[in-house]
């Protein structure tokens, strides 16, 4: 009989700039903030997975012991994009759930202020003096720009584009709506990097970085860090009360890559690997999407979070449209998503954001986020993408102590 | 050397085939008809490791497109990047001979195929690139 878990403790840093921090600094951060949180210390811990992608091979966890405490517990690396944050935390809810440690910390880390555009790897200066087929693809030069874009920001909005194809056209407008409410999402949240409010026309008349997403549309490169302590039900019900009552229960946790379908190699396809995941967390939750106080999905462009509306089923097939100019999304909405201010405002550290956003949700269950507080939350989603792809997607829900 | 060194050209990239009627060819999966561009190991779909060559119809749709204008050093922009529909088979390439702006570029437009020179090296070969045009 697998173990229930429980977030014991959990904390995220201020996202933002952090120049006078390293990786591990910032990560040690978290971890003690987390350790504290649910009143534990590293010698409880039965397993550490830790997260960070720019320095995906620099053994970040063990780093990380030399500074918070090296106890001889296992270590487990892990690089999954953007959802390298979720696919530690998962990898410990794995450990715990099945009985092999009681107690473990998750880690996600990434120093990525000043980072700039992601995924395009550029050219050289001048061609090639002699065309010479090489790679996959037999290319005499670099393809990025020539053949489509490797970048984010355009990845990403084709992505939404062919939603519009497929549902009926998207107007720019709408994208730059979307990106409207999470930075006015984004004022009540001490936390994000970024906490202002734009106007619409703001957006809209921004740079162009690739249409339709303008600069307040794309996520936030910065600094930042997360971490959360898992424990089995058993362990937890030998703790205190308080302990006890502040823990949230993780009722689905699921990680999931993008099935073969035609032409998913040509344009990443992030909709059914969502979509997939989504379907076996409300199964592994017993919830539905109905049941859910607040969502904090993966905005990592306005394009993308239009289309896991969808993927997550908070509207009917084809309806994210709708559902969003329906209000619903918004903080007093139906379904309030990203009231932590999205990516877009809060910032994405690329391996923190996975478990920033179940922060957030834990933030709420506990009835202690303050002045974005969800009044009486008691089910909240979080998900996360990581290009290429991998999702993953965590359901949680208040503590029935 | 009889052969005129301009005469010497090399596709972009090699599931481009020059000539008079230049066009993409896939490794296609004979057992369950998957379509890659790229050399294959196996088949994402099946598993299975045989592949023949098929040609790609040079006409086809716009399922998406977004308009670049900031991207890495040296990649000029502004550009279209965009998802062709030929016939059933997606492929990735760029909008080109027509302004980039949504006023030109729409979902569900016309597009054929078109070649242009990415220049000659210093061999004397030219690189030959392609894109899609309105049709």
């Amino acid at each position: 009989m697998a173990e229930n878990v429980y977030i014991l403790g959990i904390t995220m840093t201020k996202f933002g700039k952090h120049p006078d921090k390293d990786t591990v600094d910032l990560g040690a951060e978290a971890a003690l903030g987390a350790l504290r949180d649910g009143g534990v210390t590293m010698h409880d811990m039965g397993i550490l997975a830790a997260g960070n992608l720019m320095n995906a091979s620099s053994g970040f966890g063990q780093q990380l012991q030399k500074q918070i405490g090296q106890t001889g517990i296992p270590v487990y690396n892990v690089a999954n994009a953007c959802a390298t944050g979720a696919t530690a935390l998962r990898t410990v809810i794995m450990a715990v759930k099945s009985g092999e440690v009681d107690m473990g910390l998750a880690v996600g880390v990434e120093k990525l202020a000043g980072a700039g555009l992601l995924g395009g790897g550029g050219r050289a200066k001048s061609d090639a003096k002699v065309w010479e087929p090489s790679g996959r693809f037999g290319a005499v030069t670099p393809t990025d720009g020539r053949i489509g874009t490797d970048a984010m920001p355009g990845t990403f909005a084709q992505v939404g584009m062919e939603y519009g194809h497929k549902y009926g056209e998207v107007s720019f407008e709408t994208f730059a709506k979307i990106s409207e409410k999470n930075h006015a999402h984004s004022t009540l949240n001490p936390l994000a990097a970024y906490s202002k409010r734009f106007t619409l026309e703001e957006i809209m008349n921004d740079m162009m970085i690739a249409y339709p997403n303008t600069r307040p549309m794309c996520s936030a490169n910065c600094d930042g860090a997360a971490a959360a302590v898992v424990v089995s039900e058993s362990k937890l019900r030998t703790l205190s009360l308080e302990q006890q009552r502040r823990a949230i229960k993780v009722s689905a946790s699921v990680l999931t890559t993008d099935p073969y379908e035609e032409a998913c190699q040509i344009l990443p396809n992030v909709n059914t690997l969502t979509r997939n995941a989504a379907k076996i967390a409300y199964e592994q939750a017993g919830v539905g999407p109905d049941d859910l106080d607040l969502v904090e999905l993966h905005d990592c462009f306005a394009t993308a979070e239009l289309v896991h509306y969808d993927n997550l089923m908070l509207c009917p097939e084809g309806g994210a449209v709708d559902f969003f100019e329906s209000g619903a999304p918004w903080r007093d909405g139906s379904t309030p998503v990203n009231v932590s201010g999205g990516l877009q405002s809060k910032g994405h550290p690329i391996s923190a954001t996975g478990i920033a956003n179940i922060w957030e949700i834990c933030h709420h269950l506990r009835g202690e986020a303050g002045d974005r507080q969800i009044e009486g939350a008691k089910v909240g989603l979080a998900h996360v993408i990581g290009l290429g792809s991998a999702c993953g997607v965590h359901i949680l829900e208040k503590s029935a102590v | 050397m009889t052969d005129t060194a301009a005469s010497a050209q090399v596709p972009l990239v090699n599931y481009l085939v020059l000539g008079d009627r230049p066009h993409l060819v896939a490794n296609q999966c004979t057992n369950c008809g998957a379509r890659f561009f790229d050399r294959r190991n196996a088949c994402a779909s099946c598993s299975g490791t045989s592949f023949e060559k098929v040609d790609i119809a040079t006409e086809g749709e716009v399922r998406s497109f977004t308009i670049v204008t900031l991207a890495a050093p040296g990649v000029p922009v502004p550009f279209v990047a965009a998802v062709i529909d030929c016939g059933g088979t997606s492929v990735r390439a760029n909008i080109i001979n027509t302004p980039p702006d949504p006023d030109h570029v729409k979902l569900g437009m016309r597009v054929r195929l078109a070649t242009y020179s990415l220049g000659t090296d210093d061999q004397g070969t030219e690189a030959i690139g392609f894109g899609f045009e309105p049709a």
